[in-house]
């Protein structure tokens, strides 16, 4: 196998050790923990009265927004960093061009800006 | 095949032993902060003694809480969603595992040399948002749900900085490989004078506070401890979740809070490497995870130092401060540094 391969072995070998130890965390409290059923306990928390409706409320749409322009934002993150390791071998080509899409990109955030979709009511 | 102490390792031992280290190095600093700062610092700063019974000066207080929650019941909500809910711990920690595994701690003493280093960082450490997003669904209420979608939304707002915060050190470095980040500050040198090589955090201050600040966000905790707020959301995503489930996340919380201020503590103040010793010296590779720990306990006590000494924003002003300020300031710094990086 070769080496690039085998260090991402042991990315998923770290990953399965944080599952290890998780449960066995958890798998050790289940010997030593008490289990006593009560129908109360069982009830969903609402500041000590019985809860209202599902559980599932209704939630503002301005996240859902913010998702949305964090999309954006994310893939130029993507662009700008193979351009960030070779900054030194493009040279004033490389600069004029990512100034073009940074700016491009920060007319988008100007856009939400004056639309007000960064306020939060 | 790598030989520690002259004896050579197939790649199975070697990789049981870095498991070994990576647990410790989730697990120690983990504890370490939430003794020396969470018990001690903060009770310090509000003038009390913090825990003082269990062992001299209350050091085995964090043994004893463990035990504690190991005796605690184990409570799933009737109306959760059993399977996500007992998945959420698991993410959120996955989360953290990846992460540490950037860390390098001396030249030849790392977890794995990956090409893309901090990259891969910034990409798993957004994996703990799904995990959040999990854990506050499947709860079935109402306070775990606004928790987790705030957590998510200033999650999401302040990776953003966070990860253009970075790209200034990248284009200094010109490498993403967290070991020859460290090398670019032990050789590097400040307009020509190389006494102490450059650690970024001369050069790059603008990044370091930006990459400060939202690190202390994306770890959910005060001026940004909105998805948690006891006052309004009693602890929010975690309301329903008890016991050696709670302590996981709890756990999850402050081992990140480490292997976030050792990567800010690589990108920034140099790694494992200090002055006056030549960065490819075998010395390195004891003194190496001495000397980060050191670094990631500086940076640390500066997050905590916030945590305790701020009040919390309001919902509104943290988004107006992540996307009025911070993003066009992180892109402003990309742009300082990338013309200085090609005129200079």
């Amino acid at each position: 196998m070769s080496d690039f391969l085998r260090s991402y072995l042991t990315v998923g070998l770290f990953g399965a050790l944080a599952v290890g130890l998780v449960g066995a965390f958890i798998g050790l409290s289940s010997l030593v923990r008490p289990t006593r059923p009560q129908q109360q306990k069982y009830i969903n928390y609402e500041s000590g009265v019985d809860p209202v409706g599902t559980g599932w409320a209704q939630a503002n749409i301005r996240y859902y927004i913010f998702a949305l322009l964090f999309v954006m934002f994310d893939v130029e993150a993507v662009f700008i960093f193979p351009w960030a390791t070779r900054l030194e071998a493009y040279g004033l080509f490389g600069l004029i061009e990512m100034f073009i899409f940074i700016f491009i990109l920060l007319l988008g955030l100007l856009y939400a800006w004056r639309k007000g979709v960064l306020r939060w009511i | 095949m790598t030989s520690v102490l002259a004896v050579e390792l197939s790649y199975w031992q070697e990789t049981g032993i870095r498991m070994l280290i990576g647990l410790a190095a989730v697990l120690l600093p983990a504890g370490t902060f939430v003794y020396v700062y969470l018990f001690k610092m903060m009770s310090f700063m509000q003038s009390r003694l913090g825990p003082m019974e269990a062992g001299p000066y209350g050091s085995m207080q964090l043994l004893a809480e463990v035990g504690k929650f190991f005796q605690k019941e184990d409570v799933i909500p009737e109306r959760a969603d059993r399977p996500v809910f007992k998945m959420a711990p698991f993410v959120v920690l996955v989360s953290t595992f990846l992460l540490v595994l950037v860390l390098p701690a001396g030249p030849d003493a790392y977890f794995v040399d990956l090409d893309v280093g901090i990259f891969f960082a910034l990409a798993v450490s957004s994996i703990s948002v799904i995990g959040i997003l999990m854990a506050g669904w499947s709860s079935a209420n109402k306070y775990s749900l606004l928790g987790s979608l705030r957590a998510t939304g200033q999650l999401i707002a302040y990776e953003l900085p966070l990860v253009l915060a970075v790209v200034g050190v990248v284009i200094q470095a010109g490498t993403l490989n967290m070991q020859q980040i460290v090398f670019a500050q032990a050789d590097g040198e400040i307009f020509g004078w190389g006494g102490i090589g450059n650690p970024y955090i001369l050069t790059q201050f603008v990044g370091f506070a930006l990459f400060l600040i939202a690190v202390q966000a994306e770890l959910t905790q005060p001026p940004f401890d909105m998805p948690v707020a006891e006052s309004e959301l009693v602890t929010g995503y975690l309301t329903e979740y008890s016991g050696m489930r709670f302590l996981m996340f709890f756990i999850g919380e402050f081992a990140t809070a480490g292997v976030f201020s050792g990567i800010a503590a690589v990108l920034f103040l140099g790694g494992w490497w200090v002055p006056g010793l030549d960065s490819s010296s075998d010395w390195f590779n004891v003194l190496g995870p001495a000397v980060l720990f050191g670094k990631m306990m500086f940076v640390s006590f500066l997050i905590f130092w916030f945590r305790f000494t701020y009040p919390r924003f309001r919902e509104d002003q943290l988004q107006k401060l992540a996307w009025k300020v911070l993003i066009p300031l992180a892109l402003a710094n990309i742009a300082v540094t990338a013309v200085l990086k090609v005129a200079v």
